[in-house]
């Protein structure tokens, strides 16, 4: 896994893609890992009939770790997330291929040392965008950097 | 069209602080991590998180999970829902269905196995009635706070969701 320092981040830099197949399990096992059991992501029924969708769909929490990983894929342990903020446009059901994407768009160093990474990240299936996702991310500054020993004021998410 | 005094007055009032049903635990973060496969050694080796971070902590993103309550509790006559808020404004303005639209959430301290978290609602704000292409209803935004047992802030999330009725 890689251990990514402030130094070799760039605005306009992409993030290698990351396409996975999304089954009925994919979507199952996510919402039952962030304990979300509502049935429009298990019942296939509930989701077509009453919610008008044409399948059960993946769920936001489980959406959210799939960001953290593909972000973390980049940065490597050190890499600790400050903030996320998704947008949800569409839904992703079984039987699709998310695709996650990701460019830096700026890179600073904050009044206290720690350096952040401002990412645009997206996932998508064929043409249609499903979630962009703004995430705020601080990366060691150096090999002997940790973001994750701040604290307090220190921590500026 | 104005709102219900009722839902007025929540607006900026802190509601629903509970503390989880159950404390942080190993079992979800690694069933989470598996679930996307995510392989970052901080969550599987203890020498690495003992480095890095005083020990195990859980993926950050997993902050709304420790306050989903279980789905049937003993004594519990009614189903549990977790963001109270949003399904109070849903059956208070009548609006039976909802998706949310915009989440944010801000990551503090980390969270760890062990930890007993406390949540607390507050509802920011509630549009007036828009249109979209899944039906008629307004937009509202909720704040959730989570505290550990120490009181120290771990995390706040901003829910937009939007209720409505289909076809309206």
């Amino acid at each position: 896994m890689p251990n990514l320092t402030a130094d070799q981040v760039t605005a306009g830099q992409k993030l290698e893609p990351l396409a996975y197949d999304v089954s009925a399990t994919t979507v199952i096992l996510g919402a039952l890992a962030s304990r979300d059991w509502r049935p429009m992501h298990h019942d296939r029924d509930f989701a077509i009939n009453r919610n008008g969708t044409k399948d059960i769909f993946m769920n936001t929490p489980n959406l959210a770790a799939w960001f953290e990983r593909y972000v973390t894929d980049w940065t490597g342990p050190r890499g600790r997330l400050g903030r996320m903020k998704f947008r949800m446009k569409d839904s992703i059901y079984p039987g699709e291929q998310m695709i996650f994407s990701g460019q830096v768009e700026t890179v600073e160093k904050d009044d206290s040392g720690c350096a952040w990474a401002h990412l645009n990240v997206e996932v998508s299936v064929g043409d249609r965008l499903c979630t962009s996702c703004e995430v705020r991310v601080a990366v060691p500054t150096d090999a002997n950097d940790n973001p994750w020993s701040r604290k307090g004021n220190d921590w500026n998410p | 069209m104005s709102l219900p005094e009722d839902v007025q007055a929540w607006i900026g009032q802190t509601r629903y602080e509970e503390e989880t049903e159950f404390p942080v635990e190993r079992g979800y973060m690694y069933t989470t991590c598996s679930s996307v496969e995510n392989g970052n050694p901080l969550f599987w080796d203890d020498d690495l998180a003992a480095e890095l971070t005083d020990g195990p902590i859980a993926p950050p993103t997993m902050i709304s999970v420790w306050f989903r309550p279980h789905l049937w509790a003993p004594g519990r006559t009614k189903q549990a829902q977790p963001l109270q808020v949003h399904f109070d404004l849903k059956e208070a303005l009548d609006l039976p269905e909802a998706v949310m639209s915009d989440n944010e959430i801000i990551f503090y301290e980390p969270v760890r196995p062990g930890d007993r978290l406390v949540t607390r609602q507050i509802l920011h704000s509630v549009s007036e009635p828009k249109t979209t292409k899944l039906g008629t209803g307004r937009f509202w935004i909720i704040e959730v706070q989570y505290l550990n047992q120490n009181e120290v802030l771990v995390a706040k999330e901003l829910y937009t969701g939007f209720g409505y009725k289909r076809g309206a």
